[in-house]
């Protein structure tokens, strides 16, 4: 404890004190305003009805938040699951196989990926990305899938670049840095010890990774995976640019969507209708909460993951 | 007829990172079905011997050894050694309790396994067999599913010696294997020892001098990374022939 009785200790108490409960205050206001500006929306489409309902129509003035969810979530899962091959790949190198004089660089790149700014991603992928994946990736995954009953579904339609999957794969290089260096934190929990034991016992360096390494950090690595899950949840800039803005539920992944940021970023502007606004806040809060109960997940594994393996 | 030796040493130098002389000239011999202790201050080069003889040292970039290391007649320091050959014959225990993330089980089935053992029975009586060897079995036969990490330390520690006993290893190297544990742990594990030496020939780092002392039959001094005397325990303790050790084990020193 600081001591009472000097009076630049209080001071220097009360400073930071009053910065860490503003914190908490700034989360309880936001959330306030959420709420208290989505309230109109709450009471007209209630909670189950307004996050199920497929329709957003400003002319009729009916909001519903699935195709936007639906967006969200596709768009999410998809680039964690293009992400987290790449990311742990990226992190074992690092760890385990490279050699020290390529650690230093490699791990500045990542940590460089991480510091682009995400609107240069969006353009990057409207100008360079969108057009390789309409002309040759895009093409190339129809024709493989065609014959293949439920999978070519997810290929239908015309190549257009402007659709659910490049966003996903702009949005997994987004998140690949975050895994990746979260991902390295976690190997590196495992003991030089432990791994040296099972050399000892004659294992080979892919044994050592698959047995030991990849165990220890699991947990880890998993609370990482959510964190990069909540920044992907929220990304705006980059899906912006190469999703389109269409609020309907496709099972294709080469249809433009709407996610709940792109929607936001985009519609705030003519939102000229109370409901409109209010119905908009309430897609905010509906994000705010998915990205709460994202975190939330993600702190009780690595909390987990510490505990586990700290003594 | 000559006297055979399990291991011998011969103008051992040994250089971290290619440039830090950690070990100088070691020439010792290791008997079969021995308990042979390493003393000596800390960073003394006993553990940087320890460490030669599974070539642990090569897991990292540019450790050079010079000389040889003869294992049962061969030398096991030309680079065309088969490591993984090697360590499956020679194991090791370290400081630290280091039970892997799995089962019980598991752990004493992982060497097993990784020399390409996959009945299920087969696994169960070797895994039964190196744990009763461990004077763990009767402790643990409940547990063999639940995680390693619920032993206690001195559990976990006997644990690991029967994960090394498992691979049948001709040669046991204990890395002041007692150094974390309590006095009653360290006990069991030194009464241990010397039922192990009947089928392992034993190489033991060790801080503790009585240790050395109560469970070796031969014992090496070392300091700055030179060995200093290499002779019978009984007489190391009783009668050595330099002063040097003489004062590091009367506790002049160190």
């Amino acid at each position: 404890m600081l001591s009472k009785k000097n009076p630049l200790d209080m001071l220097f108490a009360s400073i930071t004190a009053i910065s860490s409960f503003a914190v908490i205050l700034l989360i309880a206001g936001i959330l306030f305003v959420l709420v208290h500006e989505s309230w109109p929306a709450i009471e007209r489409f209630g909670i189950v009805k307004f996050f199920f309902d497929t329709d957003w129509n400003p002319v009729t003035e009916s909001f519903g938040a699935a195709t936007n969810v639906y967006g969200t979530f596709i768009t999410t899962t998809l680039s964690i699951i293009i992400a987290i091959p790449i990311a742990i790949g990226i992190a074992i190198f690092v760890t385990e196989i490279s050699p020290d004089f390529l650690k230093g660089p490699i791990g500045g790149a990542i940590e460089l990926l991480a510091a682009i700014p995400s609107i240069i991603y969006g353009m990057w992928g409207l100008f360079t990305l969108s057009p390789i994946m309409s002309g040759l990736i895009e093409p190339f995954l129809k024709t493989i899938t065609q014959d293949i009953p439920i999978i070519s579904a997810l290929f239908a339609g015309p190549p257009m670049g402007i659709d659910l999957l490049t966003a996903s794969v702009i949005l997994s290089i987004m998140i690949i840095p975050f895994t990746a260096s979260i991902s390295r934190d976690s190997f590196r929990l495992t003991p030089e010890v432990v791994k040296e034991s099972a050399y000892a016992l004659g294992a080979t360096k892919w044994e050592v990774i698959k047995h030991i390494v990849i165990p220890y950090a699991k947990l880890g690595v998993f609370g990482g995976v959510v964190l990069s899950l909540g920044r992907a949840l929220g990304e705006t800039m980059a899906v912006a640019f190469v999703l389109g803005n269409n609020h309907r539920i496709t099972s294709s992944l080469l249809d433009a969507a709407a996610t709940i940021t792109v929607t936001l970023a985009n519609e705030f502007a003519e939102a000229d209708k109370d409901i409109y606004l209010a119905s908009l806040f309430y897609l905010a809060l509906v994000l705010f909460v998915l990205s709460f109960i994202t975190l939330a997940i993600a702190k009780f594994f690595l909390l987990k993951a510490e505990r586990k393996y700290s003594r | 007829m000559p006297e055979t030796f399990e291991i011998e040493v011969n103008n051992l130098n040994f250089y971290y990172s290619g440039t830090v002389h950690a070990l100088k000239k070691i020439n010792l011999t290791i008997r079969k079905n021995a308990i042979t202790a390493l003393i000596g201050p800390s960073g003394c080069g006993k553990t940087t011997l320890l460490r030669c003889f599974n070539r642990m040292h090569d897991l990292y970039p540019k450790n050079l050894y010079e000389g040889e290391i003869l294992f049962q007649g061969i030398n096991i320091l030309t680079p065309d050694t088969d490591l993984i050959n090697l360590r499956s014959r020679i194991g090791m225990v370290f400081q630290k309790p280091t039970p892997f993330p799995m089962s019980v089980f598991d752990n004493v089935a992982y060497g097993l396994k990784l020399k390409g053992m996959k009945k299920r029975a087969e696994l169960s009586e070797n895994v039964e067999k190196a744990l009763h060897h461990a004077a763990l079995w009767d402790e643990v036969k409940d547990k063999l599913h639940s995680s390693a990490y619920d032993l206690s330390g001195g559990q976990q520690q006997r644990l690991v010696i029967a994960r090394a006993l498992a691979v049948n290893p001709e040669v046991l190297l204990f890395d002041e294997p007692t150094s974390a544990l309590d006095p009653i742990s360290t006990a069991k594990i030194e009464e241990l020892s010397q039922t192990l030496k009947n089928d392992v020939t034993i190489i033991i780092v060790t801080h503790n001098m009585q240790q050395a002392a109560r469970i070796s039959d031969w014992t090496g001094f070392l300091m700055l990374g030179e060995l200093i005397e290499f002779d019978s325990t009984q007489k190391m303790f009783t009668s050595p022939s330099i002063k040097l050790t003489e004062d590091y084990i009367t506790g002049r020193f160190g």
